[in-house]
């Protein structure tokens, strides 16, 4: 059957808008529960930084919303490590601020958000402090949250996401037996100088002994580089706060 | 006369049982004697990125299933006014919406999922075996009999792909669904005995050697011979 021109144009245009509707149509039903599941997998990636991944992923949704509730605080600082509450007149709060967006900004102008893991019902009794780092992989944005014991320097763990990165190379930082190196690692060396942790080239060494350095990903080289990139940089972001909060410092010697 | 014997035809095929022996044969053919992918080797680039676990496969075989009923159903609904010259177009407008219906949907209810499998879940648009059982039945037969031989050819790649799965992450993780097995089996001996995990079964050169040997299994009890 041969048809016309015109009624090749017309199936298809109406094709098009039918299916086009269809489809906004149902991103626009399903936006607010896919916000919503969105949102709680934020709060598990952050949570996860400082609770092994078996306990997280134990917890029903309300678990964890209410978990995150009560242990959970946070706050915005810019890049001298001064708390922002507003900005443009517009109130801030940490979980709203998108770091991929901020990602974008020169580092003087972006807002950091802080959050901060405390013991149950008493916001000053932290247990560690966790800071959201973002970068660039192989292929896409790579994401993360770092959480640093009180003492501002030792790793208590930290959590990798990806948006692209190639499964079983690259995607691997997300497994927690690669997230499982940083535990324990030191961001200062002993002259107090800020050197981050390197992913090393290669994979299969000990590295158990150097505070700086965690095994490599095999096949992966770029990835990690950009993980070390990603770390070192907001690291240097969040100095100005880090050095701030350090134990014995000058805010604790006000007391 | 040729109106006559038409609507013959049409009256003694709307008599047909709802599942005769021949539409039982559309859901069955796929499965063993004509599988998308022992048979015909179609479908193989999902079928070994996304077998290292059940749990994904199960969900990935789903989206399959889901995609290929409605696809085919839709094409059969419309097969008298697609434009033959902008068929293929037409197809995969079709097969891309309802891929895309499937990721919004994992995005909302089960984002783990959604975040693990969104690459390979929009890459079913490419699945040959979709394309396929469009262009090859769906264009010239009627609606429900398109139904029945897309469930059967879903059927034929899924329970494919999750037999891999279960050899790949049981072999590959000691595991089934997450739940460890061999860990299990371990503690049945005492601490001494230890059940090793192989790497290669995680890698995708693993799906390779399983769906191998899965053909050649099939092949040999069928007897069916590459021309």
């Amino acid at each position: 059957m041969q048809q016309s021109n015109a009624y090749i144009i017309t199936f298809s245009i109406i094709l098009t808008v039918v299916l086009g509707l269809l489809l906004s149509g149902t991103a626009e039903v399903l936006k607010p529960i896919q916000k919503k599941a969105e949102e709680l997998d934020t709060k598990k990636q952050i949570l996860g930084a400082v609770m092994p991944a078996e306990k997280i992923d134990a917890m029903k949704p309300d678990e964890i919303n209410s978990f995150y509730q009560s242990r959970i605080s946070s706050k915005v600082v810019n890049i001298d490590g001064e708390e922002v509450e507003e900005q443009d007149g517009a109130q801030v709060t940490a979980e709203t601020i998108d770091v991929g967006k901020n990602y974008k900004k020169d580092p003087e102008d972006r807002l950091y958000p802080v959050f901060i893991f405390h013991e149950e019902g008493n916001v000053d009794a932290v247990a560690s402090y966790i800071f959201p780092v973002y970068g660039n992989g192989l292929w896409d944005n790579i994401w993360g949250y770092l959480a640093l014991q009180t003492n501002m320097e030792t790793i208590e763990g930290i959590t990798f996401s990806h948006a692209g990165e190639t499964p079983g190379l690259g995607a691997r930082i997300t497994s927690t037996d690669v997230q499982e190196r940083y535990k324990e690692k030191s961001i200062f060396n002993e002259s107090g100088e800020l050197v981050s942790v390197v992913m090393q080239k290669g994979e299969g060494k000990d590295y158990s002994g150097e505070p700086h350095k965690v095994d490599g990903l095999s096949g992966a080289t770029i990835t990690a580089e950009g993980v070390n990139k990603m770390l070192k940089s907001y690291l240097e972001h969040y100095k100005a706060y880090i050095e701030k909060n350090k134990e014995g410092a000058s805010g604790m010697a006000l007391n | 006369m040729s109106t006559d014997t038409a609507e013959k035809e049409i009256a003694l095929k709307e008599s047909e049982a709802l599942l005769s022996k021949r539409r039982k044969k559309l859901v069955t053919d796929p499965l063993v004697d004509d599988n998308p992918i022992t048979i015909q080797v179609l479908g193989i680039c999902s079928a070994l990125a996304v077998t290292t676990q059940m749990q994904p496969t199960l969900v990935m075989a789903l989206s399959v299933i889901f995609v290929m009923v409605m696809a085919n159903l839709s094409i059969s609904l419309l097969r008298n006014k697609i434009p033959t010259r902008v068929r293929i177009i037409v197809q995969l407008a079709v097969v891309a919406s309802l891929v895309t219906l499937v990721n919004e949907v994992l995005q909302a209810f089960a984002y783990d999922m959604y975040k693990e499998l969104s690459v390979f879940v929009g890459l079913i648009i490419t699945n040959c075996i979709v394309m396929g059982r469009l262009e090859a039945y769906a264009l010239g037969n009627k609606p429900y009999d398109s139904v029945l031989d897309g469930f059967g050819s879903a059927l034929g790649y899924s329970w494919i792909i999750l037999t891999v799965a279960f050899f790949r992450e049981l072999w590959g993780s000691g595991s089934l669904f997450g739940i460890p097995i061999f860990d299990g089996i371990s503690s049945l001996f005492g601490g001494d005995f230890q059940l090793a995990t192989n790497g290669l079964m995680v890698s995708p050169v693993g799906a390779f050697i399983i769906l191998g040997l899965l053909i050649w299994v099939q092949r040999t009890k069928t007897g069916y011979v590459e021309h």
